[in-house]
């Protein structure tokens, strides 16, 4: 809404003095977002007055023009600080020379003296011109950044708006330019009644305790119809009043003063008759629509659609109307789209000498559905949707038919219709305190009552509660914490005093919580960057990740709405986002990356949620039916390496970033859950089938690492090799196992052994490393592989693994012979289970 | 210094072969320029077969009567040569050493690095800190989906089947749209969730991801974060309302000044915005119109977030007595926290993953 602060003042009488900053922020304060304050107007500083062409004396000049040179009255003051003496026939003048052919003597004009700026910097002195010195300049509506005319100068009548004659020497400027400030106001919802001078200015009135007037003065009559027939067959149309003007004349000018403020409110000027039922719209917050009354047929009836009817509404777009949408129709059809926009073929015209003025109120969701239905939103429709105060349709309608009359002629017609009536609102109980209780101030009892009372609601007391009615206006006011909100308001938020709440004590982070926030903290330690994706993607990234038609990842959510139409689907898993952010990072030079990402993935299918209703907690039923309809959400950690993990430097060469580090981010992953990881080999999409590594814990599998298949790499874009791993992350912290024990520490010696073996080339060290822990019995302290050698001196098909094992008692110190044996046990078990051969020292 | 009993001149153990063995043994420790010189010394004249170890072991086959005093001189002098030898290693030794650091001296300004260092997300670390402030005064930090049932999102927060932000143009829908499954677009059926599930009193935040249906550019991404708060008790009003953001706001920006004023949202009543005292210009824009400010458009306040008395209907619709408890919400946008806090640009940087942004906050600017 945007609203002149010069048209509040009409209605509300503000103290001079407050300027637009104190008004802005008392609006703020009172829950209307003033989003700025514009000044509108001229922008023309110095004098510019009215003068009264005295003599014109036209003089062709060589160059083919004419000028005309002119004596012009400019008022006492000004004529005496003429430039140039006043010749002795015409005392008391100014010569000005003027080019415009319409400047005749006698007229009233506007003059730009010497020290005047006009728009663009254009800056009036008195200058030497075709043979005169020019003492002025007789100005045209453009020259004065009016408007485009260029015609001809401006010519004044001789009395003003009010009646009052125009005098040589007055400012011209009020006269012909309306300046203003301008409130451009973003009203909320709940706000509906804002949506006009009306609302504001009560507004004002409350925050100022000023006096208002309020533009519907008018009571509603009785429903009568003796004017224009109207007939209502819908519920969504309480009430529709029709006033009827006649003989008005469609060829008068709308005047500038409407015309400035339409357009300081955001709308054009259309001509005299729809500018009128703007301007009262917006004054009052009352759509109005007028119908060319010699065009309608019959009377007027507001009723639903019926399927198959089509109306072709002024923006001249042929829309087929739906049942739910409520129409105005006469005896030719529907005319109209009720509360959304008029009908081409009953529009007001250049033709118009009847006017039939509705004002009428329509049902809110009614009008937001058939906007929302049409896609064609208007004034008249933002209003209805937001609740119109129908206690107003009946003044709107007179105060159009005035204006009409008044700057159009003809007459108003006394017989009037009022179909329908203005509904009651019903009443609300609060108790008296609970503004304070929910507020947090101490507003006594009779404030909240003033306060609601100057908001329009009706107050009774009863007991220590109070009956409330609303306004008419006030369709947001229903329930208790409504009034609440409305005391709030008018006391102002500010003046409520902070009070921090005191929660009992708290439980701290959940232990899921806790450890998502220690891998916070160690996987970026460990040289890991975390990233964020947008959690979407689609067939075309799945098949990229080379997954098998059965593949579960395949089982996605799709969108009906996506943001993109390549991207219709929610992630089944974390990779194809990092493998973007790679592709994003790499195309920006950035080649050495260890990124991670942990978020949900969405596991298909989604079922159907019930809408419960709300007046109570939804039912078991319905609660576990929501829950059956959603998919698994599980939480995933991801992480995706490439180009080096260390870069070279001059204490050594690069080492490339490869599977190691993958599987070592889930291992550390892991660890910091508390969890060891067991690792196999298997061949998983989208990893290289030689160097992929399943991941379990206690034989549930928690996710997969490696180097990334050097086709899926290639389709992506990203560089090779690249490693990734991705992790359920939700089921590791599942498993992480409680509080431990602590250890008592043995303070005796260890003893150390090397053992190498020689196996098969396939055998997992981690299996080979389970038999020697098994076989070593609990004197082992720790085992470590710490070489891995294959070549000519074992033969093809082999490996040496040489581990280092460390033993240790709890009560005593070991001899030499006790870890040996120890040892030798280790080593029998590995060659009985793996024929493994103890590799003799060469 | 001589014994009475002096022994015979020719003797190892007479006192003119003792002083010589010490001058020569002296003279020799003097002349060591270097540990590895000294060890050749040290056996020279202090070793098992030095001349002072064979008057020693001579002293012992002397008669008793000569073997003491004979004794108690050869004893003095290898006291006094191995306390050369000692004095002799501790100066050659601090000399090495000096050599050796000096030697050993390194460019300590090279590159040195374990493995070059990662970086939480900004925005995760800023959630992390949001919910510390919380987590500190005994709230906790409550989760939920993404993906939600429309009851959550919408229904149970007062958001009608006919409220606007249903519409397809603001939230993303699980296809068909009529399953009622959304991407939520607020952490608020956490709050739901959360009054469905606990015990009261209730003392929550919320942080997570959020969707909608929105434009993708510099101050705008679909899918972002929220954390918002929910405090559910006997006696609570705006006042404490005003009280925890007051302390939330410090928290994050130190001593800033902040305010309310009234809004509209369906989920809460009174509904309010908090704004947040310029950071750039501290309201001094406001009364100059020649100095503009355009991070808060000259108003002095810039929007952080929404908040309000929770609506009783939200209450009823959770199975909450409404005559018994009321309650606070509220909720900002971590992405906007992180502009603000940080002067981050442009919203885009936050997603699309490039380390550079990432790596930005050393520490993750905790």
């Amino acid at each position: 809404m945007r609203a002149p602060i010069g048209w509040l003042r009409d209605w509300v009488e503000l103290d001079p003095a407050l300027d637009s900053r104190q008004i802005y922020q008392a609006l703020v304060r009172a829950g209307l977002e003033v989003e700025t304050v514009e000044r509108v107007g001229p922008e023309v500083t110095g004098p510019v007055l009215v003068g009264r062409v005295l003599s014109v004396v036209e003089e062709a000049q060589k160059n083919g023009k004419t000028i005309r040179w002119c004596r012009v009255d400019c008022g006492p003051e000004a004529n005496a600080q003429a430039s140039q003496p006043a010749p002795a026939d015409q005392p008391g003048s100014r010569g000005i020379v003027c080019g415009a052919p319409n400047v005749a003597a006698g007229q009233l004009v506007v003059v730009a003296l010497p020290g005047a700026v006009l728009p663009g910097g254009f800056a009036i002195a008195a200058r030497k011109t075709y043979g005169h010195v020019s003492d002025g300049m007789i100005c045209a509506e453009d020259e004065l950044g009016l408007g485009q005319d260029h015609d001809g100068i401006m010519v004044l009548p001789a009395a003003d708006d009010q009646g009052q004659p125009i005098q040589p020497g007055q400012p011209a400027l009020p006269l012909v330019a309306h300046s203003d400030e301008v409130l451009d106001i973003a009203v909320t919802p709940d706000m509906g009644y804002c949506l006009s001078i009306r609302g504001v200015a009560r507004e004002l009135a409350q925050a100022f305790a000023a006096d208002w007037t309020d533009p519907v003065a008018l009571p509603t009559p009785e429903p009568v119809q003796a004017g224009y027939p109207v007939r209502l067959d819908s519920a969504g149309c309480p009430i529709f009043v029709a006033v009827t003007v006649e003989g008005f004349d469609p060829d008068r000018p709308t005047p500038r003063w409407l015309a400035d403020r339409l357009r300081m409110a955001g709308m054009r000027s259309l001509g005299l008759a729809i500018d009128v039922t703007n301007y009262v719209m917006l004054e009052i917050g009352q759509p109005i629509h007028g119908y060319d009354g010699d065009r309608l047929v019959d009377g007027i009836s507001v009723r639903q659609a019926v399927a198959g009817e089509t109306l072709v509404t002024l923006d001249g777009v042929q829309r087929q109307l739906d049942p739910q949408d409520i129409v105005i129709a006469d005896g030719s059809g529907v005319i109209g789209l009720a509360g959304v926009m008029g009908g081409q073929s009953t529009e007001l015209g250049p033709q118009t000498r009847r006017v039939v003025i509705e004002a009428a109120c329509f049902e809110a969701m009614s009008i937001a559905r058939t906007s929302k239905r049409h896609k064609l939103s208007s004034e008249a429709s933002r209003r209805f949707e937001r609740g119109v105060d129908p206690a107003a349709a009946h003044s709107a309608a007179h105060r159009v038919a005035d204006l009409l009359v008044e700057l159009g002629g003809g007459r108003k017609l006394d017989q009037l219709t009022v179909a329908g009536r203005v509904p009651p609102r019903a009443s609300q109980t609060m108790a008296a305190d609970l503004p304070r209780r929910v507020l947090g101030h101490p507003t006594p009892d009779h404030q909240v009552e003033s306060i609601l009372r100057a908001s329009g609601v009706t107050v009774a007391r009863r007991g220590d509660d109070l009956v409330l009615t609303p306004p008419t206006w006030r369709p947001d006011l229903v329930d208790p914490y409504d009034y609440v909100e409305e005391v709030g308001r008018k006391i102002g938020f500010d003046v409520i005093q902070p009070v921090l709440p005191v929660a009992p004590p708290g439980r701290g982070r959940t232990p899921s919580q806790r450890l998502r926030q220690a891998l916070g903290q160690v996987l970026p330690a460990i040289g890991f960057s975390e990233v964020i994706s947008f959690p979407f993607c689609g067939p075309g990234d799945l098949d990229r990740l080379g997954l098998a038609a059965d593949d579960p990842r395949r089982a996605t959510v799709r969108l009906a709405n996506p943001l993109a139409d390549t991207s219709p689907d929610l992630r089944t898993s974390l990779l194809p986002g990092l493998f973007a952010a790679v592709a994003r990072n790499t195309s920006r030079g950035l080649d050495d990356l260890a990124l991670y990402e942990q978020g949900l993935v969405f596991l298909g299918p989604a079922g159907a949620a019930p809408s419960p209703g709300v007046a109570g907690r939804p039912s078991q039923a319905d609660f576990d039916a929501m829950a059956r309809a959603l998919p698994r959400q599980p939480r995933r950690l991801a992480c995706v390496l490439t180009g080096q993990w260390l870069p070279a430097g001059w204490a050594g060469p690069a080492r490339p970033a490869g599977w190691t580090q993958a599987v070592a981010f889930a291992e550390r992953a892991a660890g910091t859950v508390g969890l060891e990881l067991t690792r196999r080999a298997v061949d998983q999409a989208p990893w290289h089938p030689g160097r992929c590594a399943e991941l379990t814990v206690d034989g549930r599998v928690v996710g997969h690492a490696g180097q990334i298949h050097p086709g899926v790499a290639e389709a992506f874009g990203l560089p090779q090799p690249t490693a990734a791993a991705e992790l359920d992350l939700d089921a590791l912290i599942e498993s992480a196992p409680g509080p431990g024990q602590l250890p008592t520490l043995s303070t005796f010696p260890v003893a150390k052994e090397d053992v190498a073996l020689i196996v098969d080339q396939d055998l997992p060290q981690a299996e080979l490393a389970r038999t020697l822990r098994q076989g070593a019995g609990p004197l082992l302290e720790s085992l470590a592989l710490f070489d891995v050698y294959s070549g000519p001196q074992i033969g093809p098909g082999l490996k040496s693994l040489a581990f280092a094992l460390r033993f240790r008692a709890p009560d005593r110190t070991l001899t030499d012979a006790e870890a040996a044996e120890a040892r030798d046990r280790a080593v029998a078990l590995a060659v009985q289970r793996h024929g493994a051969v103890p590799r003799v020292a060469d | 210094m001589s014994a009475p009993d002096s022994p015979a001149p020719d003797s190892a153990w007479d006192d003119a072969s003792v002083e010589r063995s010490i001058a020569s043994a002296e003279a020799a420790i003097a002349a060591a320029q270097s540990t590895a010189e000294l060890k050749a010394v040290r056996l020279a004249h202090d070793g098992p077969k030095s001349a002072l170890a064979l008057a020693n072991r001579a002293v012992g086959g002397l008669a008793p009567q000569l073997r003491r005093a004979a004794g108690a001189r050869v004893g003095a002098a290898r006291h006094r040569v191995a306390t050369a030898l000692a004095e002799r290693q501790d100066q050659l030794q601090a000399v090495e050493l000096t050599a050796q650091l000096a030697a050993e001296r390194v460019d300590v300004t090279l590159p040195v690095d374990l493995a070059p260092p990662g970086q939480p997300h900004p925005i995760s670390a800023l959630m992390e800190q949001l919910g510390d402030v919380f987590v500190a005064m005994g709230w906790e930090i409550a989760e939920g989906p993404e993906l939600e049932a429309a009851w959550m999102n919408f229904d149970a927060l007062n958001m009608g089947p006919h409220h606007p932000a249903r519409a397809t143009s603001d939230t993303l829908f699980v296809d068909p749209v009529e399953h009622n499954l959304v991407m939520r677009t607020h952490t608020s059926p956490v709050q739901i969730r959360t009054m469905l599930s606990r015990p009261l009193p209730i003392y929550i935040v919320c942080p997570g991801q959020v969707y909608r249906a929105d434009e993708f550019d510099a101050t705008h991404v679909p899918v972002f974060h929220q954390i918002e708060g929910l405090v559910v008790d006997r006696g609570i009003t705006l006042g404490h309302l005003k009280g925890a953001l007051d302390h939330l706001a410090r928290a994050m920006f130190g001593q800033v000044r902040t305010r309310i004023r009234p809004s509209y949202f369906p989920f809460t009543e009174p509904s309010a915005e908090i704004d947040l005292e310029c950071f750039v210009c501290h309201g001094a824009s406001v009364d100059q119109p020649d100095a503009p400010c355009r991070t808060c458009s000259s108003e002095g306040w810039i929007e952080w977030g929404g908040c309000g008395v929770v609506n009783p209907r939200v209450l009823a619709a959770c199975g909450v007595d409404a005559e018994v408890y009321s309650g606070f919400a509220f909720g900002m946008g971590v992405e906007r926290t992180l502009m603000f806090r940080n002067a981050a640009a442009d919203m885009r940087d936050m997603v699309e993953g490039d380390i550079r942004f990432s790596r930005a906050l050393k520490g993750g600017a905790r």
